[in-house]
């Protein structure tokens, strides 16, 4: 019985005669993690780009929490409670790792015009970061530099940031993209604790971790939506295997099929 | 700025340098050393705007300009005070800070640096059209301003006061740069993208830091009255500004002394070449070129290193503006 | 105000339009494909009259002076687009912004040295003196009318190349993609070269035409500098159209500015109010579109 925490309504975004979002309307229930797939191209960054604030959809409107945000700028998103993590590594480069997210838990206060106490001495600022930081994996690296850090660890940090906002959903884009093989599991790992606590909206290309993680599946392709449903209901259905089967890349031909 | 390894020890030889050098020297040193602290002080702005909130303004002339006038302008009204005509003198460059800024902060990169010196020079020729204040030629102002009842004519008195100032602009700027404010607007310097989608909105804190930076270019300003006894346009031309831009990168950025050393620079070199050559320019131009094609970084960052005074996790070169719909590179060293 | 007045007022205001096309398309085309700010474009358009001056001085001949001025004006941007603005290609605003100020400083610095710091002044060319009727009552200099007629068959010429050639094709290509055109093995550093000096070579164009108008002298090209920005600004970056119809706004609305306002206002602000009538039109296209009126792409 849980209401909707983020929807969108009928969507639209073209460039010219390149229309990247097409009629989206997605409706993403509270507590539930909601997968987003689609092959290259199909619009994901565009979509993403819109719910975030960056985008301004040519028509169609956005509501979070009941309120439509479709007018409404990436902060005050964020300060309403929609969180996001980057695909391409997004963090503060000249900070510490702890410092990337003690900015993060200094963004819940409602305003940072605060001239005189030294940041980096305020507990009540630094504790939740080092305590985000082991939770993310990150323990004992807090001094280190970001742009000294390893794509893992950035990663890792990318999910920390945006988890220090105190959110109420995250919008999580790739948080595997380019992990190896052990980072990739300690980050699914990391995931499935996360996702028992937030609503998730999650941006992924790694099938195992959609399956794994997802309650709910939405493929897009060419801007449309084509299909929507439980992980079986998208495995067996005949578009989506069309629209993955028919691209050179056959990877997810392959675990539609595979028995897992 | 309670540490003291090694950095507060060479900090505290520069200021002891600052306080014992320039009088023992003489008149003519001292009044050379009140000249670098003011353009120090107003170097130090663009490094507030520049090194630490990523913004790349060529309008700072304008601000230190205004105050300058408004110093001017209050004495010869008759308001000698300093302790009344300084702290307007600042509260009028804020107001052109946040008119000018409200509208430039619209823009981003290549436009800001266009809107800044476009309104700057709106300022100019807004100062030239002042027909009874010199117009093109500027005008005297009869005497310094006075602290009540000491009086600022003495050249070391006057030094001591600038001195005294600029190392209070220091203090409070290296505060306000490691507050909750100073964290968000670093935080915009080095990603804004990012410091959006976590919650800062990143207009009204870089117009905040923008008011800042004005206030303490017009403080500037209004010493650089007292200590010349003449305000002309020529103090708000955009090649001011431009001579700012380059005495903090001369000096390196993000440091806030880093600005005052690279102030010390451009002047001591205009001193010197200028004893030999008229044409000391022709040789500035190509050092600034060099400066930026060929060295990685600027006086106070050589001096850090040599004296082995870097912070313990400093970053090894700082890159900034940075990247803009691109994510930051992971590697420090490389420049976009 | 005549009605005659008025029209030599619009044509003063489409010319020195024209000759602001010249240098802000240079500025739009070197940010938009190779994401340079390139503050010394002034410095060229000055030393476009300087050249000129001197190849006057030698020759004694505009037919002569003219190209030889042109060739020496491209020569000089060749070599410091190898030297100084190559290494820039791939630094960021900051550092682009301090090495072409410091361009700037030597080269009004240079001109001291060579020629001294007095202004020059340059005569019209012999066979272009005089005016003609443009409307009954309104004499018009054949000079302005030329330089203008120059400058809008360079902006057509310009449009032909960028449109309708190859190396056009590429230039655009270029500047939605540099990587893509490299990749297809096209010597960009070339590509890059050419456009360069093509923006060199407008400016110091404009600077050769408005020689005999304003009279050579060190930082002349500043203030035109400035309103070449300004008018990249109210015209969007990368765009050349925009570069068009922002210079052909700021050049009528600055000229009519200066001869309308003092008409309607009396006071001792009047020649501030003149000076910084083009900046009000900036801030308020600033308020109606922040990237100005045709920006091309994310600039």
């Amino acid at each position: 019985m849980s209401e909707l925490l983020l929807e969108t309504h009928r969507l639209r975004k073209a460039f010219g005669a390149l229309v990247a979002t097409d009629d989206v309307s997605l409706a993403i229930r509270t507590g539930e993690t909601h997968a987003l797939i689609g092959p290259n191209g199909a619009g994901k960054t565009t979509l993403v780009g819109q719910l975030t604030g960056e985008l301004k959809p040519d028509a169609g409107r956005i509501s979070f929490r009941g309120r439509d945000i479709t007018e409404l700028a990436t902060a005050q998103r964020a300060r309403l409670g929609l969180a996001r993590s980057f695909q391409i590594t997004s963090i503060f480069p000249s900070f510490s790792a702890e410092s990337n997210v003690a900015l993060a838990v200094q963004a819940r206060e409602s305003h940072s015009f605060r001239f005189w106490r030294d940041a980096e001495r305020i507990p009540a600022l630094r504790a939740p970061a080092r305590k985000l930081l082991e939770d993310v994996g990150l323990a004992g690296v807090g001094d280190a530099i970001a742009a000294c850090m390893s794509h893992g660890q950035h990663r890792q940090l990318e999910l920390g940031m945006a988890l220090a906002t105190d959110p109420v959903m995250l919008l999580l884009d790739e948080p595997m993209a380019g992990l190896g093989l052990e980072e990739s599991r300690a980050m699914s790992q990391l995931l499935a604790r996360v996702k028992r606590q937030y609503t998730i909206l999650l941006i992924e290309h790694d099938m195992d971790v959609v399956f794994a993680l997802a309650d709910r599946i939405s493929v897009l392709v060419g801007g449309r939506i084509i299909a929507s449903g439980t992980a079986d209901e998208i495995r067996n259905h005949p578009d989506v295997r069309v629209a993955y089967l028919g691209e050179e890349d056959d990877d997810l031909g392959g675990d539609l099929d595979a028995d897992r | 700025m309670a540490m003291l390894g090694r950095r507060g020890l060479l900090l505290l030889a520069l200021l002891a340098a600052a306080i014992l050098l320039p009088p023992w020297f003489g008149t003519y040193h001292t009044r050379f050393a009140t000249q670098i602290a003011i353009y120090g002080m107003a170097a130090l702005s663009v490094d507030l705007l520049l090194g630490y909130t990523g913004l790349i303004t060529f309008g700072q002339a304008a601000l230190f300009g205004v105050g300058a006038y408004a110093a001017g302008m209050l004495t010869v009204y008759g308001v000698t005070n300093a302790l009344v005509a300084w702290p307007l003198a600042i509260l009028v460059s804020m107001l052109f800070a946040l008119a000018i800024g409200s509208l430039s902060l619209r823009t981003r990169g290549f436009q800001f640096i266009m809107v800044t010196l476009a309104f700057a020079q709106m300022v100019y020729y807004f100062a030239q059209s002042l027909r009874n204040w010199g117009g093109d030629d500027g005008f005297t102002v009869p005497q310094r301003n006075d602290l009540g009842f000491i009086s600022l004519a003495d050249h070391t008195t006057f030094y001591y006061v600038v001195l005294a100032l600029l190392v209070l602009v220091v203090w409070l700027s290296q505060r306000i740069v490691r507050s909750e404010f100073g964290m968000v607007i670093r935080g915009i310097r080095d990603n804004e993208r990012r410091a959006a989608a976590v919650g800062f909105p990143p207009y009204p804190y870089k117009l905040v830091v923008f008011v800042i930076a004005g206030g303490i270019a017009g403080l500037a300003g209004a010493l650089m009255a007292n200590h010349a006894k003449f305000v002309s346009p020529a103090g708000l031309s955009w090649q001011l500004s431009g001579e700012l831009l380059a005495m903090v990168i001369l000096g390196s950025a993000n440091s806030l002394i880093g600005p005052i050393l690279g102030a010390a620079f451009f002047l001591a070199f205009r001193d010197v070449l200028s004893d030999y050559t008229e044409h000391w320019m022709l040789f500035f131009g190509p050092l600034l070129v060099a400066r930026v094609l060929l060295m990685k970084e600027g006086i106070w960052g050589l001096l850090v290193r040599a004296t082995g005074a870097e912070e313990k996790r400093a970053p090894a070169k700082l890159d900034f503006p940075a990247a803009s719909a691109e994510a930051a590179q992971p590697n420090p060293g490389a420049s976009r | 105000m005549t009605l005659a007045l008025l029209v030599e007022q619009l044509f003063n205001g489409l010319q020195f339009g024209m000759m602001l096309f010249l240098m802000a398309v240079g500025v739009t085309l070197v940010f938009g494909i190779m994401r340079v700010i390139n503050l010394a474009h002034g410095s060229l358009f000055m030393i476009g009259g300087y050249f000129l001056m001197a190849a006057l001085a030698w020759t004694q001949s505009y037919a002569l002076a003219v190209p030889l001025a042109f060739i020496a004006a491209a020569l000089v941007a060749v070599v410091l687009e190898i030297i100084v603005l190559r290494p820039l290609y791939r630094r960021g605003p900051l550092d682009q912004v301090l090495a072409t100020f410091g361009l700037t400083l030597f080269f009004n610095e240079a001109v001291t040295v060579i020629w001294g710091r007095e202004s020059i002044p340059l005569s019209i060319p012999p066979f272009l003196t005089g005016s003609v009727e443009i409307i009954p009552g309104g004499a018009y200099p054949i000079y302005r009318l030329v330089i203008t007629g120059v400058a809008i068959v360079a902006g057509l010429l310009l449009y032909l190349l960028i449109t309708r050639t190859r190396v056009g094709a590429l230039i655009r290509a270029g500047s939605d993609n540099r990587e893509i055109v490299a990749a297809l093995g096209i010597n960009i550093n070339l590509l890059y070269t050419l456009v360069f000096a093509l923006s060199a070579m407008l400016a110091a164009l404009a600077g050769i035409m408005m020689g005999p108008l304003l009279s050579v002298e060190p930082g002349a090209g500043d203030p035109i500098l400035i309103l070449a920005l300004v008018v990249v600004v109210i015209g969007g970056i990368g765009s050349v159209r925009g570069a068009l119809v922002g210079a052909l706004m700021v050049g009528i609305f600055d000229t009519l500015s200066r001869v309308l306002i003092p008409l309607v206002i009396q006071t001792n602000a009047t020649s501030a109010l003149v000076g910084m009538a083009v900046y009000v039109l900036m801030a308020v296209v600033l308020l109606f579109s922040r990237t100005g009126l045709f920006a091309a792409h994310r600039g």
